[in-house]
């Protein structure tokens, strides 16, 4: 592996209580990774406060969502030359200690995105609300059946994929409000080969971004994004 | 059908139509928008004066009064209106995203390097050097 050519994008929105700690973690755990936290117009110093722990900022002007800040995040990569980007959530529920073994793997070329899951371990670490309980579990089977391969958290934020998968979420295909079960459905039609690895989460302290969009909408959308997702013609992945 | 009526829907079709064409003269609706509008005024100015064509249109869609008929028309082509300006909004939040992380890349500040500064210490504020980005068509 050459110096910094991995990447890990830190979404964050007034996270200001816990970047610095995540920035930290993620730089003991992988010293030879550049830390780009995407700031999603914060009103609180959380840029500052990445900047002083020695990440990247980009800081969008107006809070844009979840989506936005990610796909933002592999822009940057695309356009600084990294090799491989991984993401995780800047509210301090994944822990950098399993990094290195997803980077592994897609370093490795056994897959082209690695999704830590939540689920996979079933140690009831980590406990969702009812209604996502029951949205993730739906789109997770759905997603099973559509891809002929488990998928037991397709919501997970902490991931690592290639540079063509970021490159290839750059592009319209992404869905910029909230990535899910359809984007990893996306990836397995364009044939890109996704792998699950079970890791453990702490639970958040105060609401993470996630719990800010409402279940029945949520259900609603994932059901249309999945159904069109099926409908559209296969776009080529290496685009 | 009353007369009243028909001297209230033409006076408002005629209404509708001199504003459109008023506001395009003045540069505050873009030609672009204005057809909708200008289709929906016409095609009720149309009806309105030409009684036969909508008893016509009343008996064939089994309306009873030339006037609900009238309403239903004008009320299909508000909606197709509002469909229209759902998929332009829709639009234009495609593009304001991209101009967004557009400008979040322009002005994103690079990582301070273990080698740069010593853990603790102020990173570099220089920024990172313009991205360049793939071109995409902005539909």
């Amino acid at each position: 592996m050459t110096h910094f050519s991995c990447i890990v994008v830190v979404p964050a929105f007034n996270e200001a209580a816990n970047v610095s700690a995540v920035v930290r973690d993620i730089n003991a755990q992988l010293p030879h990774a550049d830390v780009l936290v995407v700031d999603d117009g914060s009103s609180d110093e959380t840029s500052a406060f990445a900047a002083r722990a020695g990440a990247a900022v980009l800081r969008l002007p107006v809070n844009s969502g979840y989506g936005v800040a990610l796909q933002a995040g592999y822009k940057y990569a695309v356009a600084h030359g990294y090799r491989v980007v991984a993401q995780m959530d800047a509210d301090g529920q994944h822990s950098a200690e399993y990094l290195p073994r997803l980077l592994a793997i897609v370093e490795d070329g056994d897959a082209d995105v690695v999704i830590g899951s939540r689920f996979l371990d079933g140690d009831g670490h980590y406990t969702p609300s009812m209604a996502r309980k029951v949205g993730m579990e739906l789109f997770g089977r759905v997603a099973t059946i559509v891809m002929r391969q488990p998928i037991s958290d397709p919501t997970s934020g902490y991931q690592v994929m290639s540079i063509d998968v970021a490159r290839f979420f750059t592009t319209d295909v992404y869905p910029a409000d909230y990535p899910d079960a359809d984007i990893l459905i996306l990836l397995h039609r364009s044939g890109y080969r996704v792998r699950e690895v079970g890791v453990q989460m702490r639970m958040p302290e105060g609401a993470s971004m996630h719990s800010g969009h409402r279940s029945v909408y949520y259900v609603y959308k994932m059901i249309l994004s999945i159904g069109l997702t099926l409908l559209r013609p296969r776009p080529t992945g290496s685009s | 059908m009353d007369p009243r009526i028909r001297v209230i829907t033409i006076g408002g079709a005629l209404v509708v139509l001199l504003l459109v064409i008023e506001l395009v003269r003045r540069r505050k609706l873009k030609e672009e928008y204005s057809v909708l509008w200008v289709v929906t005024a016409f095609v009720v100015l149309v009806m309105s004066i030409w009684y036969g064509l909508l008893n016509g249109l009343t008996h064939l869609i089994g309306a009873v009064a030339p006037a609900s008929t009238l309403l239903f028309f004008g009320m299909l082509f508000v909606l197709i209106l509002l469909l229209h300006f759902s998929v332009r909004i829709s639009m234009l939040e495609r593009r304001l995203t991209k101009l967004v992380q557009e400008i979040g890349l322009m002005s994103a500040t690079a990582p301070a390097r273990p080698d740069d500064a010593a853990p603790g210490e102020a990173p570099a504020q220089e920024p990172a050097p313009l991205p360049r980005m793939p071109e995409q068509p902005v539909r």
